[in-house]
């Protein structure tokens, strides 16, 4: 988090630090007034909110899931891709249901659900933090750009967005997933490029009534050329909605990235992907194999709602006047 | 207004001829210079199919040659030829687009009804048990992905409850004209997995603006002047804060129409989004490019209703 300012900068103006610097015993039981930078602000609102606390529990046990997959893979016995053809079918060559062996149960090809669930949790999770991260930085450098030069630039960045918001995402997400074979990198960058239109625009509403303001005035008075006062002066003022938006971003690249697996057009099998594992369970379920849709469902449910509330959470914190969910 | 409208009509011209170069690149320039003949194909390739295709394309000229090409048979309202089924792409579109329409409208009417009147609520009474009730679910939804909700309500409805409901049946498509109240029996699931996840964002979008506007100084001197608090709401409020709630609709419409892909694929409703959903199965580019371009039109097309609509609500957007 090196880059949130720390916008009161030294904390040594009030009374009590100044005692301090000055060699004073403090008082005990006399509070030391501290300043607080807007982020600590927001971060003691954050935490004082349950529905924020939780739902950063649950993604950090996603998180560490994710992680330690291969750890978990090798103490239960059962590899993501490992089929086990005796023990994982049943009589008609079905998933078998969730028993001591295979805790959540089987797929259609008899590979151990549990396991690929854990394994799908790394392609989702992969796949919505370096796409937002992409869509943000192509989001926050068209934005400031666009709403800092002004005139012939924003003109074209405006329209570049105005065409990609003209076809539909998922069928352009389909085209070039089709046209250029899906691979796990070209489902990054297809989602993480067809997202930066939103932060795109917002930054630039953001650097529009900011770069009027007296201290980019100053700034440019003293010199500094438009990269500086673009990326020290304006992008520290932004930083706070980019956050916000990228913590709702991910959520969306997650459900995307699911809904091209879904269709086909996403991560290749045999890799473990949530929404390639409800595509092949779609076919099962209704035959009595509840599991095999359920708990992959559960998971990518799981997954992004924790992110939503999260990302709702930090808006509140973030932005206290409220339009939040929780108000 | 003459101004603006021009104006305007103008940019969604320049927007829409934008996208089809979009389009053309990805397609025509996308697969390498020898393999577009190839990917038109689909799966049975024959020389003679390739070669004729090359020749329908006109991809032996240069680039510029084969745009314009493309693009004057697009202006005649030719949307190419689709090589693996053996029929004008045009068919396939009008086939495919009243399930579309039908779905597309249906479940329109559930998501703002709904998210509106929710919003509207919400937004009255804050911070109540309802207030929470509403937002929780629009939560919920939100962050549902439109497979899950769609197979989640397939196995409850379909299938758990059969017994109980000889009422849903959730696999196909039948025409209005043939029949309203079987079309209408296929069409309650798929609706309601389109408008649940989209009311959404509308139950969330309302309440804000909803919000916002009853804070205002003319929803005070509404209520000092003595009118009743629904008269205020309906009469008062639900206006100023229903425009945000307009465009998005229209921008929301626009976009289904290009095609449901999930919903249709998993209800088997034969519309645009199951097309190139079997389009992509097959390999068949002729079709994707053909929605691709017909998808952007209906957006640039809603788009434009939309602004238009504003200008006409409010005087202050025609002013520049």
């Amino acid at each position: 988090m090196s880059m949130i300012p720390d916008i009161t900068g030294g904390a040594g103006d009030t009374a009590a630090e100044l005692a301090v610097e000055a060699g004073e015993p403090v008082p005990v039981g006399r509070k030391i007034i501290q300043g607080r930078s807007p982020f600590q602000l927001a971060w003691e609102r954050l935490r004082t909110d349950k529905a924020a606390i939780v739902s950063m529990a649950v993604i950090a046990a996603i998180v560490i899931m994710a992680l330690m997959a291969p750890l978990i893979a090798a103490w239960i016995g059962h590899g993501p891709n490992q089929q086990f053809i005796d023990i994982g079918e049943n009589a008609n060559g079905g998933p078998v249901a969730p028993n001591g062996t295979f805790w959540l149960g089987t797929d259609s090809s008899g590979r151990d659900l549990f396991v690929r669930i854990v394994y799908g949790a790394r392609v989702s999770l992969s796949v919505g933090v370096l796409a937002t991260l992409i869509s943000i930085a192509l989001g926050v450098v068209f934005g400031l750009a666009a709403g800092y030069l002004g005139g012939i630039v924003d003109v074209v960045i405006a329209r570049v967005i105005d065409i990609m918001l003209a076809i539909p995402f998922l069928v352009l997400a389909i085209s070039i997933a089709t046209i250029l074979h899906p691979s796990f990198w070209l489902v990054i960058f297809v989602v993480g490029i067809l997202s930066f239109t939103y932060p795109a625009r917002i930054v630039r509403g953001q650097v529009i009534s900011l770069k009027e303001k007296e201290y980019i005035q100053a700034a440019r008075a003293l010199g500094a050329g438009p990269f500086r006062i673009m990326f020290i002066d304006l992008l520290p003022n932004v930083i706070a909605q980019v956050i916000v938006y990228g913590s709702l971003l991910i959520p969306a690249s997650i459900v995307l990235e699911a809904t091209l697996s879904f269709l086909g057009v996403g991560i290749p099998p045999p890799t473990a992907d949530w929404g390639q594992m409800i595509s092949d369970a779609s076919g099962y379920y209704q035959y009595g194999y509840w599991w095999y849709l359920l708990f992959p469902s559960l998971a990518l449910l799981i997954t992004t709602l924790a992110f939503n509330i999260l990302g709702d959470s930090v808006r509140d914190a973030l932005d206290p006047r409220g339009g939040g969910l929780y108000v | 207004m003459i101004r603006y409208l021009t104006f305007r009509i103008g940019q969604a011209i320049l927007v829409m001829w934008a996208a089809t170069v979009v389009v053309f690149l990805l397609f025509f320039v996308g697969p390498g210079p020898d393999n577009v003949a190839r990917t038109f194909a689909g799966r049975l390739a024959t020389p003679a199919r390739l070669a004729q295709i090359k020749h329908d394309l006109n991809l032996d000229q240069p680039l510029i040659e084969q745009y314009w090409h493309w693009l004057s048979n697009l202006l005649q309202g030719n949307l190419g030829y689709d090589y693996y089924k053996g029929e004008s792409v045009n068919s396939v579109v009008v086939a495919a687009l009243p399930a579309t329409v039908s779905l597309v409208i249906g479940a329109a009417v559930i998501w703002i009804g709904y998210g509106v009147l929710s919003g509207v609520l919400s937004a009255v009474r804050p911070r109540t048990f309802l207030d929470r009730g509403f937002t929780t679910g629009a939560l919920f939804f939100y962050s549902m992905p439109t497979f899950v909700l769609g197979l989640g309500l397939i196995w409850i409805f379909a299938y758990k409850l059969s017994p109980v409901t000889q009422f849903f049946p959730f696999h196909g498509f039948v025409a209005i004209t043939a029949n309203p109240g079987q079309w209408f029996e296929y069409l309650i699931l798929p609706w309601l997995t389109v408008a649940l996840v989209t009311a959404a964002g509308y139950t969330r979008l309302t309440r804000t603006s909803m919000l916002d506007v009853m804070n205002e100084d003319y929803i005070r001197t509404a209520r000092s002047k003595g009118m009743s608090e629904g008269r205020v709401i309906r009469v008062h409020g639900l206006r100023a804060a229903l425009t945000p709630v307009v465009t998005l609709a229209g921008l929301d419409i626009g976009t289904a129409l290009g095609g449901v892909i999930i919903t249709e694929t998993l209800f088997g409703i034969p519309g645009l989004g199951f097309t190139i959903v079997q389009a992509i199965q097959s390999q068949d580019l002729p079709v994707i490019l053909g929605i691709a371009v017909l998808a952007a039109a209906f957006v640039v097309f809603m788009n434009l209703v939309v602004d238009i609509l504003y200008a006409v609500l409010d005087p202050r957007v025609r002013l520049y």
